[in-house]
């Protein structure tokens, strides 16, 4: 990380300080109600103006600019933004798992260790037991010519130290916990429909009991029906071992249901962040407001036939690279809020209320907070 | 007018593995998609909807039944199916798999227009669909990998390889299922778009009820391997009969109905249940008591496209 890329002031209170006060109601991600004195014990995870770049050649694609945020232990945070606007990248960034192409700056950390910094061994142990993932379209990560049963054996018997018949008997209760048959354990990953697929891979990241569960739209090929199972699931894990969850999806309902707190990112950056069901009910962010507008509602005649979008695109890899040099917002040229202003000053995330910071000029206005 | 696609009592079985039973993946499914008509097909996971998705485009051979595309049962020579998928186009579930990895975006695209000989403009003809697939500038995407881009744009890459051809016909399994509802918003306008304009017909499978409710003018709801309730959107979903569609509308958030959750064994295409296939889990009968639930099979529906709705229940009609 270099000075010149902050952009906000350290004294600005900012979405992960890392010092909110212990007495406060889990929180997930907040600067606000900082206290000289700051809190007992690090969080579990506290991210750090994390920067991501991938660069090919001569092109650059700067698809995480400045991301932060701290999540404890029993604590959930869902992930939602616009298709590119850099989710995975920063889920992955936080675990090194990007491409060699991909330059990250910024800080990790994981239990107090810089997860950016550390050593690959350490880091490897990390990701198998602490900490796991589920990658996004993990439906086709399955290795094709081993059943599913040995793939889900497999980190058991590597990091546990049990024998093949607890690792068997583990695996079983695993797969009827997200509801695909254990007697299927024979079977080859091609002989599954693609949410079954899915739900393999949600059982296989909590096969070594890891303490932070990083989901990447796990649910996407999911019906509501079969998605409530495996939310349930998940929230059990949550209330009663108190694992951490970040989750990204694109279903917002999800997220509320799911996520005690909520990310809403665009263009690389934390557009809002805030309790899930607050920021749903009562965006202070524009495109956090169209994300919700687009969201359909059976029965409601307006959206019949008519499916509600967001009009106009992200901003291309270089008008990224200007804006994090420069000033402006990112959302501007698609914003049905934008005023003058918004082309020329710095935008960053300030509260908007209790627990909760968007990243508009319009807060300060004070509109609608 | 004959419909544009159609099965009727279709069913794709796969073969048993060590043992077991072999799973009837679809099980008697009768469905028309009328000329300019979307249809939705809403169901569970693992109920069958990519299997007949892929029967529909003969990427998988039916053990019983049969596809007709314009009234004309499939053929399966390599020759007639490449005729035929001229104008029929499957999008893929998953487009991590959909997508060769060696490829790069523009080639992906390409390789419908090539295969079919269209290589007049076949740049313009490859941007233009990157665009309206919302992969813009598509200069910028064009030279991509699919490594080098989001779990959205791969699934916005492979929309766009459909759409290069100007198919008549779009089966597509779950097209926007990992796009955020800005995006998606966007495609299914697109849809709808093409479909006022050119008369675009298409299936589209979704577990998303209120993509039904955006796009589609009919719906039909599919449980193990068959269609348990079809109908015009409004009536099934807004009036659902099925139990089991009840169930499925229940569980949404804004229902304001008391979420049914079902329990019980997941349904295993390789041992339906006799009777109704729904009896083990069945809110309804649970209620009733009925035997006849148990015991006595239900006819597959007709699935005839001029009946506001049909339900396959023995208790509601
Ligand atoms: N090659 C195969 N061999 C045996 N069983 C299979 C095979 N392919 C699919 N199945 C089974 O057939 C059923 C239907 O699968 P299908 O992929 O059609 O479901 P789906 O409705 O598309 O589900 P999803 O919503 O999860 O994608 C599932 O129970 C699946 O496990
Ligand atoms: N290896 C890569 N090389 C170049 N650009 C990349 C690479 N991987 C991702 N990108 C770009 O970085 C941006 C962020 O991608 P990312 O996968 O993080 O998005 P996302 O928010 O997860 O989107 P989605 O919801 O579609 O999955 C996108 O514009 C994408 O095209
Ligand atoms: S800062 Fe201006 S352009 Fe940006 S989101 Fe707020 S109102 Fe819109
Ligand atoms: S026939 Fe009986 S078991 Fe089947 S859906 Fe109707 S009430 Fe339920
Ligand atoms: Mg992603
Ligand atoms: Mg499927």
């Amino acid at each position: 990380m270099t000075a010149r890329d902050r952009t906000r002031e350290p004294e600005t209170p900012v979405a992960a300080s890392g010092q909110d006060p212990a007495s406060e109601t889990p929180v997930a991600a907040s600067g606000q109600g900082r206290t000289p004195e700051g809190r007992s014990g690090t969080p579990m995870l506290d991210v750090r103006d994390l920067r991501v770049t991938y660069r090919n050649g001569e092109r650059a694609v700067p698809a995480v600019r400045g991301v932060s945020f701290t999540l404890d232990r029993g604590q959930t945070l869902g992930v939602a933004g616009e298709s590119g606007s850099g989710k995975s990248t920063m889920a992955l960034g936080l675990l090194r798992l990007l491409a060699p192409s991909a330059q990250v700056s910024g800080e990790v950390l994981f239990e107090g260790e810089d997860l950016l910094t550390t050593r690959w061994a350490r880091l490897r142990a990390v990701r198998w037991s602490a900490a796991s993932v589920v990658f996004q379209g993990a439906m086709s990560a399955l290795n094709p010519v081993r059943t599913i049963g040995e793939q889900i054996c497999e980190p058991i018997l590597l990091h546990e130290k049990v024998g093949q018949r607890a690792a068997r008997r583990r695996a079983a209760e695993l797969l009827d916990s997200v509801g695909v048959p254990s007697r299927r354990s024979g079977s080859y990953p091609h002989e599954f429909s693609g949410g079954q697929r899915q739900r393999i891979m949600i059982a296989m990241s909590l096969a070594c009991r890891p303490d932070l569960i990083i989901a990447d739209e796990p649910t996407t090929a999911l019906d509501v029906m079969v998605q409530a199972q495996v939310l349930e699931l998940l929230g059990e894990l949550v209330r009663e071992s108190g694992i951490g969850v970040i989750m990204i999806s694109h279903d917002l309902s999800v997220l509320s249901h799911m996520c005690e707190r909520l990310a809403v990112m665009y263009a690389g950056r934390i557009a809002e962040i805030g309790p899930s069901r607050q920021l749903i009910a009562e965006p202070r962010h524009p495109y956090t407001r169209a994300l919700g507008r687009a969201f359909p509602t059976i029965g409601d005649p307006a959206s019949r036939l008519a499916p509600a979008g967001l009009p106009g695109d992200p901003p291309t890899p270089p008008e990224l690279a200007r804006l994090s040099e420069g000033r402006g917002c990112a959302f501007e040229p698609r914003c049905s809020e934008a005023v003058a202003a918004c082309r020329t000053e710095t935008v960053e995330l300030w509260p908007s209320g209790p627990r909760r910071e968007a990243a508009c000029l319009r807060v300060l206005e004070g509109s609608g907070t | 007018m004959k419909p544009v696609l159609e099965v009727r009592d279709l069913m794709v079985t796969y073969p048993p593995r060590r043992g077991a039973a072999p799973a009837r993946a679809v099980d008697g499914v009768n469905l028309q998609v009328r000329r300019g008509e979307i249809v939705a097909l809403v169901g569970e996971s693992g109920c069958g909807k990519s299997t007949l998705a892929r029967a529909l485009v003969g990427l998988v051979k039916p053990t019983g039944g049969q596809v007709l595309g314009d009234g004309e049962p499939l053929g399966y020579s390599a020759a007639a199916l490449k005729a035929y998928r001229r104008h029929t186009q499957l999008v893929l579930q998953d487009p991590g798999g959909a997508l060769n990895p060696r490829q790069n975006v523009f080639d992906a695209v390409a390789e419908g227009p090539r295969l079919h000989g269209l290589t007049d403009r076949l740049g313009e003809r490859v941007h233009a669909a990157l665009a309206r697939a919302g992969l813009r500038p598509p200069e910028e995407f064009a030279g991509r990998f699919p490594h080098e881009m989001s779990g959205g744009q791969q699934q916005r890459v492979v929309i766009a390889g459909a759409l290069a051809l100007d198919p008549s016909v779009i089966v597509a399994d779950e097209p926007v299922a990992s796009l955020d509802a800005s995006v998606r918003g966007e495609i299914l306008k697109l849809i709808l778009e093409l479909r006022d304009s050119l008369g675009l017909s298409a299936l589209v499978v979704s577990h998303d009820l209120g993509l039904a409710w955006n796009i589609a003018d009919r719906v039909a709801v599919m449980y193990l391997g068959r269609i348990v309730e079809t109908g015009t959107v409004e009536e099934v979903l807004l009036r659902p009969k099925h139990p089991y569609t009840r169930a499925l509308l229940s569980v949404l958030p804004d229902s304001g109905e008391r979420p049914v959750l079902l329990t019980g064994e997941p349904p295993d295409p390789a041992a339906v249940p006799g009777g109704c296939r729904f009896h083990p889990r069945c809110p309804l009968r649970a209620a009733e008591q009925d035997t006849l639930c148990d015991s006595r099979d239900l006819p597959v529906l007709t699935g005839d496209p001029s009946r506001s709705s049909l339900a396959a229940c023995h208790l509601v009609h």
